[in-house]
């Protein structure tokens, strides 16, 4: 007790100020945690307060948009508002680009976090920053001039805007994304852990494989997440990319639209109100069922990992 | 956390691009305050007209440098929908204003819109350098183009295209806020819909250099856009009639099928400086500019 009265400034005794203001910085920290929520919602509201009225417009049908490729929202004579041409080509480009980024940034980001020198490690992660940092429109234009003519130059194809041309595109943009996220996670496993399997007589290879990749899983995932959120919601480079031909693709070599590209080429021309500005906002709430029906399946997948 | 790495992650990078903004910002807010007069008028509308649109505005800096134009594209659409809610003083468009869309302009800002004819475009149809191929009829090129259209490749209408194996006519389009696109939907296909599959450009010139790289490829767009990697076709009105190739003298005869007029358009009648702008245009002057981009002028006799 005595000892208590010693201390020159005792828990209990703090000044008020030091009070209130540690009350102030934790409700702030609060409301920007919940923030993040009301953000969120109030997207998702606003998006769809601008599609609702349509539901009910004669010339619109629920299934007629969900599953018919026909596209025609400028018609003379029979309009028609259906996304599935553009559903599969946001979800084909998207998985060529994540089939081309995953294997190429996971392994990037265990060269850069294991493998290489300190001196090139610095170099490399200069670099592949910088990639990120690159404009989508630049992409874009890597794309129609360059890619273009080296795919018509390889396969024949008689256009070189395609699904294929799309995808490679989006898999360069998301591929410096995953790395520098991924070597940020991988750097994150304790060195313990290292040391451990080191002293087990583990290879560098068996380290990664058996004790680095599972611990840094959760930040690995969020890695490639962040990296197909960028192909998903990718709009400029994919305009330019793909051709921009509604068609649902039988091949690598055809081009293709996506939703995110259909909604920047054709809102500012809809009046405000229409229907077809109405159903553009529409696509822009599927592409939001889309990204949330990615998040949850991650969200699920990585659960179960951890459950086994 | 993570985030934050990355947002650190290029600090000096930052800072030079936050300076050198505020410098353009500042170097605009000079060069804006050092003008005198300062009036902007803001154009906006057909990628078709948007060169000249560019040119125009150009020589207008030399003829009256108190007046700042700004010009950009986008397709006679996005220019029309700017009109209807009265953000910009003129809309250029390839095509006429449709009933709705006035009457929209007329709720909106209580203006009627005023149509201007500033000049005068062949509508071609571009094919790859080395086609055969030489005159086309309209009926043709809509059974390529249409929705219930029959050809799809280059064979079926007897055309052998050299040095390829798949003769699949690749088409090229433009996007639906173009109004070449509308003007073409209106004057070929008979207002029925395009056959889905197009590629469809965001601008004029894409078209042609799309065409241009792909040696199974038709499309179409203004005259003015040409380039020797195309060959511009004849066109006839109906199968047995003769072909007339788009050329000046050709949309002035009105002989040529797809001749169009150009348009500018602005909110009520135009005032101060928006008129003696669209006043130049029509003058001598502005007119030589038109004629210069490859356009028709407005023959002073026939307004």
């Amino acid at each position: 007790m005595s000892g208590e009265a010693l201390r020159p400034r005792p828990p209990t005794t703090r000044p008020l100020w030091s009070v209130a203001g540690e009350r102030v910085i934790e409700t702030v920290i609060r409301v920007s945690g919940v923030s993040a929520v009301v953000f969120v919602a109030a997207i998702f509201f606003f998006i769809f307060r601008e599609a609702a009225p349509v539901l009910w417009h004669k010339d619109f049908h629920i299934l007629e948009f969900l599953f018919s490729s026909e596209w025609y929202p400028t018609s003379a004579t029979n309009v028609r508002y259906g996304t599935l041409a553009l559903t599969v080509g946001t979800l084909s480009v998207t998985a060529l680009a994540i089939a081309l980024a995953v294997p190429f940034g996971l392994g990037g980001a265990v060269f850069v976090s294991e493998f290489c020198s300190r001196r090139l490690r610095e170099t490399l992660k200069i670099v592949i920053e910088l990639l990120a940092a690159i404009p989508s429109v630049v992409w874009g234009f890597v794309g129609l001039t360059v890619m273009s003519k080296v795919i018509v130059a390889l396969t024949g194809a008689p256009v070189g805007v395609n699904l294929l041309n799309g995808g490679v595109i989006l898999a360069l943009m998301s591929v410096p994304i995953i790395v520098s996220i991924g070597e940020d996670a991988l750097k994150a496993v304790p060195d313990s852990y290292r040391e451990a399997a080191l002293a087990l007589g583990a290879t560098r290879w068996q380290t990664v494989y058996r004790v680095l990749l599972p611990a840094a899983r959760n930040g690995l995932l969020a890695a490639v997440l962040l990296g197909v959120g960028r192909a998903v919601g990718e709009t400029m480079a994919v305009l330019m990319a793909t051709g921009h031909a509604v068609h649902i693709p039988d091949g690598l070599l055809q081009s293709v639209r996506t939703l995110t590209a259909n909604v920047a080429a054709e809102l500012g021309e809809a009046p405000a109100g229409s229907s077809h500005y109405r159903v553009l906002f529409l696509t822009g709430v599927l592409l939001f069922w889309i990204t949330l029906a990615v998040n949850v399946a991650a969200d699920l997948a990585v659960r179960g990992v951890r459950k086994k | 956390m993570r985030h934050a790495t990355q947002a650190n992650a290029l600090p000096a990078l930052r800072t030079a691009l936050v300076l050198s903004t505020a410098m353009l910002v500042l170097a605009a807010c000079g060069k804006s305050g050092g003008r005198t007069g300062g009036t902007t008028i803001q154009v906006r509308g057909s990628d078709t007209m948007v060169n000249v649109a560019q040119a125009w505005a150009e020589e207008y800096q030399k003829v009256e440098p108190g007046v700042a134009i700004e010009v950009s594209g986008g397709g006679s659409g996005v220019g029309i929908a700017a009109l209807e809610k009265g953000t910009i003083d003129i809309a250029t468009a390839s095509r006429d204003m449709k009933a709705e869309e006035v009457e929209l302009t007329r709720r909106n800002t209580g203006k009627e819109p005023k149509e201007f004819v500033v000049g005068f475009d062949g509508l071609a149809v571009f094919v790859h350098r080395t086609n055969p191929l030489d005159e086309i009829g309209l009926e043709q090129l809509a059974e390529i183009f249409a929705e219930d259209g029959k050809v799809t490749r280059w064979s079926q209408i007897g055309v052998t295209i050299p040095g390829v194996a798949d003769d699949t006519i690749v088409r090229v389009s433009r996007q639906s806020s173009s109004g070449t696109y509308e003007f073409f939907r209106d004057h070929v296909l008979g207002k029925r819909d395009f056959r889905l599959g197009s590629r469809d450009m965001n601008g004029s010139k894409e078209v042609v250099e799309l065409v241009g790289n792909t040696s199974t490829a038709i499309g179409y767009s203004g005259m003015a856009y040409t380039m020797p990697t195309v060959k511009m076709l004849k066109l006839a009105a109906r199968a047995g009639e003769p072909a007339y190739e788009p050329n000046v003298s050709n949309t002035v005869a009105r002989v040529y099928p797809l001749a169009r007029s150009l348009h500018l358009y602005t909110l009520g009648e135009p005032q101060g400086a928006v008129r003696a702008y669209i006043d130049w245009i029509l003058s001598p002057a502005g007119q030589k500019i038109l004629e210069d981009n490859g356009y028709v002028p407005v023959n002073p006799q026939t307004t």
